[in-house]
């Protein structure tokens, strides 16, 4: 089992855009995109739907539940070893995120996972995912 | 409107150098161009239309055009990451068959080995790029975004990383015969397996190489190609696709040459079964594997068996491909191998190839560029070329 090291988390860039994303994460939510013209989420969450241009958007909080749709775990070149990975969330959305807090060797596309947080160099709050049974 | 047999590749020049800590961008962009006009039997005033992406250094083609003394009247810097320069070829065709310039250069050139640069640093693209803030957190670097396509076309499809070491065998084998490449030993699928873990499922053999270095091309109208003391080689088609996220669908075991590629072939009235020898992006073997099927050289899901057992060596497989090297033994250069695809291509149509690569009367050949992130957003761009 290889050890979870804790590595140092660059800070997000925040912009007018997406800063409610952030301030959101602060309070432990993770928002995504809802179109409320094409009914679909999208993420990561913006101002105009990916999917059908419209401007009537909402950013809503997901549950923080998916399944792991792949990942990775850096090796070499690092100074410690960590997992980066695309998590689809129930929500049928699927993000960039680091899995943390569990035994990254055991990791298996499809494995359940459930949300975290994690603070990044200056303080702001990045979702992350863990193991569901962890 | 097509741009068949509109434009020919007439200059074509791989810088030597692999590591160039006294040189500047600059100097090495110039010197791959004044190289591939001397191979086309041009002069600097010939050009009239200038090519150049996001490694051309201050402005661009601004910078460049002024440091190059070039008059032009037409220019392109089109950015989309190593296939930047695939898309030029294709773009250089276009203005030509529009009669916007008669003799086009592009040029590429970068010091990256020099400079530090390496697979596993997270790529930072600026705080303005919309997603930074979404996944720069997260460490997504070179290694680790092709490492995830990897794993999941594993999981989706049953490929094996013996199936993608083949890759780099291939790529071995043709490398032993450049004296220019930077990795010329023969390796077998053991020493693939036994190199370093990098970020799994790939091991430090599945990637390329980093290093200095440039290239440049030079298309023109086909008047002036067969003006030329040179063999003729003709852009049949092309085809370019940008690829992200999809608002968060995934689907990232499908490159964008599924489209760029089908458009290629169209244009150039060819199938996939046709092609002789192809240049297939190599900035790691999982790349190859994508673009190999999403070209139609094989069904999707079926690139590791198509590609293991030597199917890509030159003389012995059927597909040959990157008999240079490539990216995964030769060269990189600016951490971006567009433009050695076209080189090499180009080098086989002409039958300049090294002999004990060189495809027996190779007259039909392709050239497959990826640039930026395969595991988030990249660019794809095919060209078709024939000998005439």
């Amino acid at each position: 089992m290889s050890e979870t090291v804790e590595r140092t988390i660059p800070a997000p860039a925040i912009n007018p855009e997406n800063e409610r994303y952030f301030e959101a994460a602060r309070q432990g939510v993770l928002l995504i995109g809802k179109c409320n013209a094409c009914g679909e989420y999208h993420f990561y969450p913006r101002t105009l739907c990916p999917h059908c241009f419209s401007d009537n958007t909402e950013w809503v909080p997901a549950k923080g539940s998916g399944v792991i749709y792949t990942y990775s775990t850096m090796r070499r070149g690092v100074p410690a070893p960590y997992t980066i990975a695309y998590v689809t969330l129930d929500e049928g959305v699927s993000m960039m995120t680091n899995i943390v807090d569990c035994d990254t060797d055991a990791l298996k596309i499809g494995d359940k996972v459930s949300l975290v947080f994690k603070p990044a160099e200056d303080g702001t709050s990045v979702p992350m995912f863990t193991l569901e049974s962890a | 409107m097509s741009i068949k047999r509109k434009a020919c590749v007439v200059g074509a020049f791989e810088h030597p150098a692999r590591k160039a800590p006294d040189k500047s961008v600059a100097q090495l962009h110039a010197e791959s161009a004044r190289g591939a006009l001397l191979d086309a039997g041009l002069t600097k005033d010939d050009i009239d239309g200038y090519f150049c992406a996001g490694d051309a250094p201050g402005l661009g083609p601004l910078s460049m055009v002024d440091y190059m003394g070039l008059k032009v009247r037409h220019i392109d810097s089109t950015d989309t990451g190593g296939s930047s320069y695939v898309v030029h070829v294709a773009h250089a065709a276009e203005a030509i068959a529009l009669g916007k310039c008669d003799v086009a250069l592009v040029t590429l050139a970068g010091r990256p080995r020099s400079e530090g640069s390496s697979g596993t640093q997270a790529r930072n693209y600026g705080a303005a790029a919309p997603d930074v803030a979404f996944e720069f957190s997260y460490g997504m670097a070179t290694a680790n975004g092709y490492a995830m396509v990897a794993m999941r076309h594993m999981y989706e499809f049953g490929t094996t990383s013996e199936q993608l070491a083949w890759i780099k065998v291939a790529a071995s084998h043709h490398a032993q015969h450049n004296e220019h490449a930077m990795l010329r030993d023969v390796v077998t699928v053991e020493d693939v397996l036994a190199s370093p873990m990098i970020s799994d499922p790939l091991h430090r053999l599945d990637c390329c190489v980093v290093s200095d270095g440039g290239g440049a091309v030079i298309v023109a109208r086909p008047e002036i190609a067969k003006s030329l003391n040179r063999p003729v080689v003709n852009i049949l088609g092309a085809g370019e696709s940008p690829k992200g996220q999809n608002g968060g669908k995934l689907d990232i075991t499908t490159s964008g040459a599924a489209w760029s590629g089908p458009a290629a072939f169209s244009e150039a009235g060819v199938k996939p079964s046709d092609i002789q020898y192809a240049s297939i992006y190599d900035s790691f073997t999982i790349t190859v594997l994508m673009q190999i099927e999403d070209l139609g050289f094989c069904k999707k899901g079926e690139g590791g068996k198509f590609v293991a057992d030597g199917n890509l060596i030159s003389g012995t497989g059927k597909l040959p491909f990157n008999t240079d090297g490539g990216g995964l033994c030769n060269n990189h250069p600016a951490n971006r191998g567009g433009m050695t695809k076209v080189i090499e291509a180009v080098r086989q149509l002409r039958g300049e190839a090294h002999p004990k690569v060189q495809v027996k009367d190779c007259h039909l050949a392709l050239a497959q560029g990826t640039g930026g992130q395969l595991g988030s957003r990249h660019g794809s761009a095919t060209v078709i070329m024939e000998r005439e």
